[in-house]
């Protein structure tokens, strides 16, 4: 049945620390954030550290900088670009999936309580294990297939149309925030490719270069790998992208029925 | 799973036995027998509210006639049909091991045949006529 309990050495203890203010911040706020370390032995806990926002920068990503760099050195998350572009940062802020670097302090109320993205496995802290998303992410070849030789060694061209078809899919960053809000991939992950690999998926099936649109297809008709998702748009929600993987894999199922 | 992760490579592990190459026909019946009991359904709920009582003889009477038992019989495929494939998405959704899969899609298949078996009978003896019980 799919899991509905935490395991014993998932479950929270109470025994998180406690960070206060430093002295004379005017404007604080309370980041309440998940801590879970493989070498120690120790369940998960959640520590409060509460930081001088007028020492801050806006973003989330700005506060666990400066509780890493100040603070408490072994907080430990991914982050690279800081804006918006590589998705390492992706974690569940305040109940929803997002890029800690584009989500601004601000727009939170109260407690900013900050956790790894849902049901991965976790490395450490708000690092989750990606390998099994990755693996997803090569199995369904996300390169140009094609038989036919570019013309005279050079580019293959696309018409500004087929261009187009390309928008709100080439934009995907990978960061798994939609993927990892879909209850279809918490229960069925192992085989459910998930809402970032299909959009991936039907971003090849979409391209006008491709000419593996068969074969591709192929590979995803299957009740696991495609037919998993049951529309329940979580994905659209939480996209930080503002991309809907949900029309995308609409589209796949269009494509589907329209060789059946 | 971390320990399956070191004993196959990770796209081993997706590409798993393969894909079925099933599943489009699947989805599309089921959104054709949606189609299918809500339209029957509507037509059926219909037909009771405009008989004139719901006492026995009024409704055997009325699923005695070809026009009215035929679209019943279509009624019953359709909603069973429908309930066997959505019944069976709940199973792969929620029920992980294998053989308690095979095992509850198998009582699932019994059931619909039985459930579908007697509602066609029971339609069918009322409409030929053979009411001698
Ligand atoms: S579709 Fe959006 S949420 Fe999903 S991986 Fe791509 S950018 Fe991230
Ligand atoms: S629409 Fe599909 S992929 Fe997106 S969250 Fe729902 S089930 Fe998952
Ligand atoms: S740090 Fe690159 S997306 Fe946030």
């Amino acid at each position: 049945m799919a899991k509905l309990t935490l395991p014993a050495n998932s479950r929270i203890s109470s025994s998180g620390k406690t960070y206060p203010a430093p002295a004379g911040a005017k404007r604080t706020r309370t980041f309440k954030i998940y801590r879970w370390s493989p070498d120690d032995g120790q369940n998960p806990r959640f520590d409060r550290y509460t930081i001088d926002l007028d020492d801050c920068g806006p973003m989330v990503l700005d506060a666990l900088i400066k509780i890493k760099g100040e603070v408490d050195p072994t907080l430990t998350f991914r982050r690279s670009c800081r804006e918006g572009i590589c998705g390492s940062c992706a974690m569940n802020i305040d109940g929803s999936n997002t890029l800690a670097c584009t989500m601004a302090i601000e727009d939170i109320r109260g407690e900013v309580t900050i956790t790894p993205l849902p049901h991965m496995e976790v490395v450490k802290d708000l690092v989750p294990d990606m390998t099994h998303f990755y693996a997803q992410y090569a199995s369904i070849k996300p390169w140009l297939q094609t038989s036919t030789p570019a013309p005279n060694m050079k580019e293959r061209l696309q018409a500004p149309e087929d261009r187009a078809k390309l928008d709100g899919l080439y934009e995907c960053i990978l960061c798994a925030c939609c993927s990892t809000s879909c209850p279809s991939y918490w229960w069925n992950g192992d085989r459910f490719l998930g809402p970032a690999i299909l959009l991936q998926a039907y971003r090849w099936l979409a391209d006008s270069r491709d000419e593996a649109t068969g074969e591709r297809l192929d590979a995803l008709e299957d009740p696991f790998r495609l037919y998993r998702c049951h529309t329940i748009m979580n994905c659209a929600t939480v996209c930080p992208k503002g991309l809907n993987p949900a029309k995308a894999i609409a589209e796949i199922k269009k494509m589907m029925l329209e060789r059946a | 799973m971390a320990t399956q992760f070191r004993s196959a490579s990770g796209l081993k592990r997706v590409r798993g036995l393969g894909s079925a190459h099933a599943g489009a026909h699947h989805w599309w019946v089921q959104r054709l027998t949606a189609a299918g009991n809500l339209l029957l359904g509507a037509w059926f709920v219909a037909s009771l509210i405009f008989l004139p009582d719901l006492g026995r003889t009024t409704v055997l009477q009325w699923l005695a006639a070809p026009v009215n038992a035929i679209p019943m019989l279509l009624f019953v495929l359709s909603t069973v049909w429908h309930m066997r494939l959505g019944v069976q998405v709940m199973v792969e959704d929620y029920v992980a091991a294998p053989s308690s899969r095979r095992l509850l899609l198998l009582l699932l298949d019994v059931y619909a045949v039985a459930v579908a078996a007697i509602s066609l009978f029971a339609i069918l003896k009322i409409a030929l006529g053979v009411t001698n019980g």
